[in-house]
């Protein structure tokens, strides 16, 4: 079979081709050390410096405010452990909210086996984090607040300013995960009022194993990886230069695209929910209908679990995610939902739709006309009925 | 990631559906958990003549069931209860660890579709 319709981007991308070219040389011609005090070193240096100029134009921040690292995961334990270490005379409360990505859960879990208080901020039935809860647990003695930007899995933005703006008034730290959100909704550091933020290469089509965190100036997080003191002391070891270089081109390319492409993006998105909620009696959207990422749609069906439509839309050539626990290390649903009000045989039944460049509008006709079939064949497999999801 | 038996049995799943007039049911598992299943079972001279499954659950939970139903298919009661989850999973080249315990729930729909059936006939 020959259809490939991948809408699985908030799991792994491609890179893009201008990327990989971009990269190329210093795997083998520029392979030197940023840190040599000679011609090979200072392309490299250069390199590493051009490439920090673009990621923080993405964000509109100062170059000398990005710390290159090994990915979002990296840049979440950087922030939040080395936020709230570094600041613990300050406080010992964390807030975070229900909705974040599993890394910011479980470094959370962590910062609360080390002594801190973590409050969770509930989010309302779309997703959207309520400001008047968030306002109830942040106080004087919170030294962090995390809110991502973006939702990877049902797509709603979050308040972000607003919620920045509470923790400041508290004097406390300011963390968003725009893991999602980079290159496809503008982030401007400045106006959101943040302090740190976490930003991951290949969610921008560059290569993985590398992200950045924005850490504004004059705050102070404790390095978590001690060494020769690369950059700025923040996060040692000898840079990955190529990879560094990819992130670099992705982010230029982000910032010269993504008014286009998340046009186009939307336009696709909208045409994929609304065909398949009219093609199949029963689906519902989950997240907001107008408030969501661009690339974002997440559609349940009842009485039907997600990783056997998963498996057969797989066999159609069609790669997605689901939120359901079956196809969890876990065995658990996706928390995001569960957070949304969804009951658990709710989540089961979800999937996860993330839009890329190289889908098009041919490829969601495909989806809409063949997702009916395999909804209605694993339906007819199903003992539920409209009582037993009451 | 399934066995090519498991992937099989999930795309062309054996004796789905509801059996109409069935002898004896029995149903486990719970759609809060993402897995429920119910077992029909038609018997003849204390032989499952027939059995069919309904499944709600991922690949492995409908593939088990399709398993079930055929090394269940023409057994004798008494045989039909020896089978083991460990006997529909090994029937299917194995199983991942994690869906050993929570999808593989078919031979349980049986034990309970055949002691159903022998709790009405003793009360006859």
């Amino acid at each position: 079979m020959s259809i490939r319709v991948y809408m699985d981007h908030g799991a792994g991308r491609p890179v893009d081709p201008r990327v990989l070219d971009a990269m190329k040389p210093y795997f083998t011609e520029r392979f030197g050390n940023p840190a040599s005090f000679h011609s090979e070193g200072f392309k490299a240096l250069e390199a590493l410096k051009e490439a920090r100029s673009s990621v923080a134009e993405l964000i509109n921040a100062d170059p000398s405010e990005i710390v290159f690292t090994s990915g979002a995961t990296e840049s979440n334990n950087l922030a939040l452990l080395g936020g709230a270490l570094r600041n613990r005379k300050k406080g010992s409360k964390v807030v975070r909210s229900a909705v974040e990505h599993i890394s910011v859960i479980n470094i959370c879990k962590e910062l609360s086996r080390m002594g801190f208080e973590v409050a969770e901020c509930p989010v309302d039935e779309a997703g959207v984090l309520d400001l008047m809860e968030l306002e109830k647990h942040v106080d004087d003695d919170t030294v962090l607040v995390t809110v991502m930007a973006a939702n990877g899995e049902i797509g709603t933005l979050q308040p972000i300013r607003e919620a920045a703006e509470l923790a400041h008034s508290h004097g406390a730290l300011f963390h968003t995960d725009a893991t999602a959100a980079a290159g496809q909704v503008p982030l401007d550091v400045k106006k959101l009022g943040v302090d740190l933020m976490t930003l991951s290469s290949n969610d921008v089509y560059g290569p993985k194993g590398v992200g950045a965190l924005y850490v504004k100036k004059g705050v102070r997080v404790k390095p978590h990886m001690i060494g020769g003191g690369q950059e700025n002391g923040i996060r040692s070891g000898t840079e990955n230069v190529p990879g560094i270089v990819g992130m670099g081109e992705a982010a230029r390319l982000a910032k010269q695209e993504m008014e286009a492409e998340s046009k186009r993006l939307t336009a696709l998105r909208d045409r994929l929910i609304e065909g398949v909620l009219a093609a199949i009696p029963e689906s519902y959207l989950n997240g907001h209908p107008t408030e969501r990422l661009p690339n974002n749609a997440n559609i349940r069906f009842s009485y039907i679990e997600g990783e056997a439509l998963m498996l057969s839309l797989d066999d159609l050539g069609i790669q997605l995610s689901t939120g359901s626990a079956c196809a969890a290390k876990t065995l658990e649903p996706s928390h995001t939902l569960l957070a949304c009000g969804l009951k658990h045989e709710e989540a089961h039944g979800s999937l996860v739709f993330t839009l890329g460049k190289n889908n098009n509008r041919n490829q969601v006709e495909y989806v809409i006309q063949e997702l009916p079939g395999v909804v209605e064949r694993l339906r007819a497999m199903s003992p539920l009925t409209p009582e037993e999801l009451r | 990631m399934y066995s090519e038996k498991v992937l099989d049995h999930f795309k062309n799943p054996r004796n789905v559906g509801e059996l109409e007039d069935a002898d004896a049911e029995g149903t486990v598992g719970n759609p809060v958990c993402g897995d429920m299943m119910t077992m029909y079972i038609k018997v003849k001279d204390d032989r499952i003549e027939d059995v069919k499954f309904k499944t709600f659950g991922c690949g492995a939970a409908i593939a088990t069931s399709s398993m079930t139903t055929e090394l269940a298919k023409g057994k004798t009661l008494d045989e039909a209860l020896k089978i083991s989850r460990q006997d529909v999973a090994d029937a299917l080249d194995g199983l991942p660890l994690v869906k050993m315990h929570c999808s593989n729930l078919a031979a349980d729909a049986l034990h309970e579709a055949i002691n159903s059936y022998k709790e009405k006939s003793t009360k006859k």
